[in-house]
């Protein structure tokens, strides 16, 4: 178990080391943040659509800016890239569990990222604009939910890299997942927005559980405990999957000598 | 002896990227449904709202495939020099320098993604469609703009490219500020003006000349006036416009460059 602190730590501390890159990647996430405000503002500055009116979108639009970084929308590639040079043996040899590890470590680049990259943009968009703040009682709810999202995230992500045990290269599914979470996930547009079967599909599906859901539960737009028991159910199903793909994965391994 | 050059050099690279068809065939997939998730993202909104900015649907679409295939055919282009901090970084600058050919252009044909091909195709069909489904003022002084719009946009967007990457000669970290415009002004532009507050609209309509690429001329292909009040002829100053940025981003290029030192590595 310690050791598994000694790596949330260490991803932490991995994370700080890159301050101006930080500052840069900041002013670029405020940028784009303004813009895609100023088209939701445009929508809904003729009527509330679906519960959101003008603070509830730039609420909601800051604190996708925000979030996008600490669910790493994007996916990653670290562990794909270690399949693919083969590197992974030595991840597999090692005595802990590789799944655990890794997790225990985004964990540690999650809390860097919330401090970071999620506060900022948020801070931003409460003192410039106008923000719907949660009942201090949703908070609770607020922070159950972050933690449940970065489990459905690091889960996808750790999925979606395992594919290379057997694609050896995953780089054209990996920017379809790149592709898709932007809209699926309820970045561009909030999932409220969408037409009422496209949404009921949605959810059943992880995707919400990353960003939308958290969203939802700070404003409290929709019941909190379906959306967190949604987030739950998925957080489990994919980091379950992981265990059962990293299971096969491993009888798969070939190490080629020489 | 440079012009023979260049072909050849582009001409290596395609068929470099031609000898991987099933992984090729997907990013040109993928390249263009990014492309049509922008085009989503107007539709869902859309099923909400009858109009953004004054502008219907319709035009709306109109704006974003104009915008789209000047992107898109920038990014082909200039989008190369995203790498640009790497070559700085690693030294590979250096390199360029010591050749008999100009740096600008040895950095643009490193390596050309046709892959991206994807959103520009994307980006015709809806231009298609948009042209088809709007009531455009079809004349001989519109029917041109067609074309010349999108191309005039092509080389503000990659001017706007050059300027911006210049940046990371400065700041080896600023790659991530020069995508805030790059990026930010294909993202600005796929929309209409008037959706933006004044501060946005001045930055990216204005100071980095957005507002040309696909505002103005679907407003001349429309026959509509410009709620801001800007004046008709607007919509056909697109390829002066693409000149004089073209010839600033040529100016700024020389001047980064002989205030490169390289990194010392």
């Amino acid at each position: 178990m310690r050791a598994y602190a000694r790596l949330a730590l260490a991803g932490f501390r991995r994370y700080s080391t890159y301050r101006q890159a930080m500052l840069a990647g900041m002013a670029t996430n405020v940028v784009f943040g303004m813009l895609r405000l100023a088209v939701l503002t445009a929508a809904v500055s003729q009527g509330p659509i679906a519960g959101y009116d003008l603070a509830a979108a730039s609420t909601y639009t800051w604190l996708g800016q925000g979030l996008m970084a600490f669910v790493v929308l994007w996916g990653d590639k670290q562990l794909a890239e270690r399949i693919r040079s083969g590197d992974v043996v030595v991840d597999l040899y090692r005595p802990w569990h590789l799944q655990l590890a890794l997790f225990a470590e985004d964990v540690g680049r999650g809390a860097h990222a919330l401090a970071v990259r999620f506060l900022p943009p948020v801070a931003f968009g409460a003192l410039f604009f106008p923000f719907r703040w949660p009942e201090p009682a949703a908070l609770p709810a607020f922070a159950v939910s972050l933690v449940l999202a970065l489990t459905t995230s690091f889960g996808m992500r750790f999925l979606l890299n395992a594919t290379t045990f057997w694609l050896l290269d995953n780089r054209g599914l990996h920017a379809l997942y790149t592709l898709s979470t932007w809209l699926l996930c309820g970045l561009t547009v909030p999932l409220a927005f969408f037409p009422d079967r496209a949404r009921a599909v949605l959810w059943l599906t992880p995707f919400p559980a990353m960003l939308q859901a958290p969203v939802d539960v700070f404003l409290s737009l929709a019941p909190q405990w379906t959306t967190l028991a949604h987030q739950a159910f998925w957080a489990v199903a994919v980091m379950a999957a992981g265990h059962l793909v990293l299971h096969r994965a491993v009888r798969k391994v070939v190490v080629q000598g020489g | 002896m440079a012009e023979r050059v260049y072909p050849r050099l582009v001409a290596a690279r395609l068929r470099g990227q031609a000898s991987y068809r099933a992984s090729f065939a997907l990013l040109c997939v993928v390249s263009a449904l990014s492309q049509l998730v922008e085009l989503a993202v107007i539709l869902i909104v859309f099923t909400r709202v009858s109009a953004l900015g004054g502008f219907s649907v319709d035009e709306v679409i109109l704006m974003y495939a104009l915008a789209g295939v000047a992107f898109g055919i920038a990014d082909m282009v200039a989008g190369q020099l995203d790498e640009l901090p790497t070559y700085i970084r690693t030294g590979t600058f250096d390199v360029l320098l010591l050749r008999p050919l100009s740096t600008l252009a040895q950095v643009m044909t490193s390596d050309l993604h046709l892959r991206k091909v994807g959103r520009t195709v994307a980006s015709a069909a809806a231009l298609v469609y948009a042209l088809a489904h709007n009531d455009i003022a079809w004349s001989p002084l519109t029917a041109p703009l067609v074309v010349v719009a999108p191309l005039s946009g092509a080389v503000i967007f990659s001017a706007v490219w050059v300027i911006s990457c210049a940046v990371c000669f400065w700041l080896v970290d600023g790659q991530e500020l020069a995508n805030s415009v790059t990026y930010g002004s294909g993202a600005f532009t796929s929309y209409p003006a008037t959706v933006y507050g004044p501060w946005l609209r001045r930055f990216f309509a204005f100071v980095v000349p957005g507002a040309f690429v696909a505002y103005y001329p679907a407003l001349a292909l429309l026959g509509r006036p410009d709620p801001l009040g800007g004046h008709a002829l607007l919509g056909w100053a697109s390829p002066l416009v693409a000149a004089v940025t073209a010839v600033v981003a040529g100016l700024v290029w020389r001047f980064a460059v002989r205030h490169y030192r390289g990194t010392g590595s």
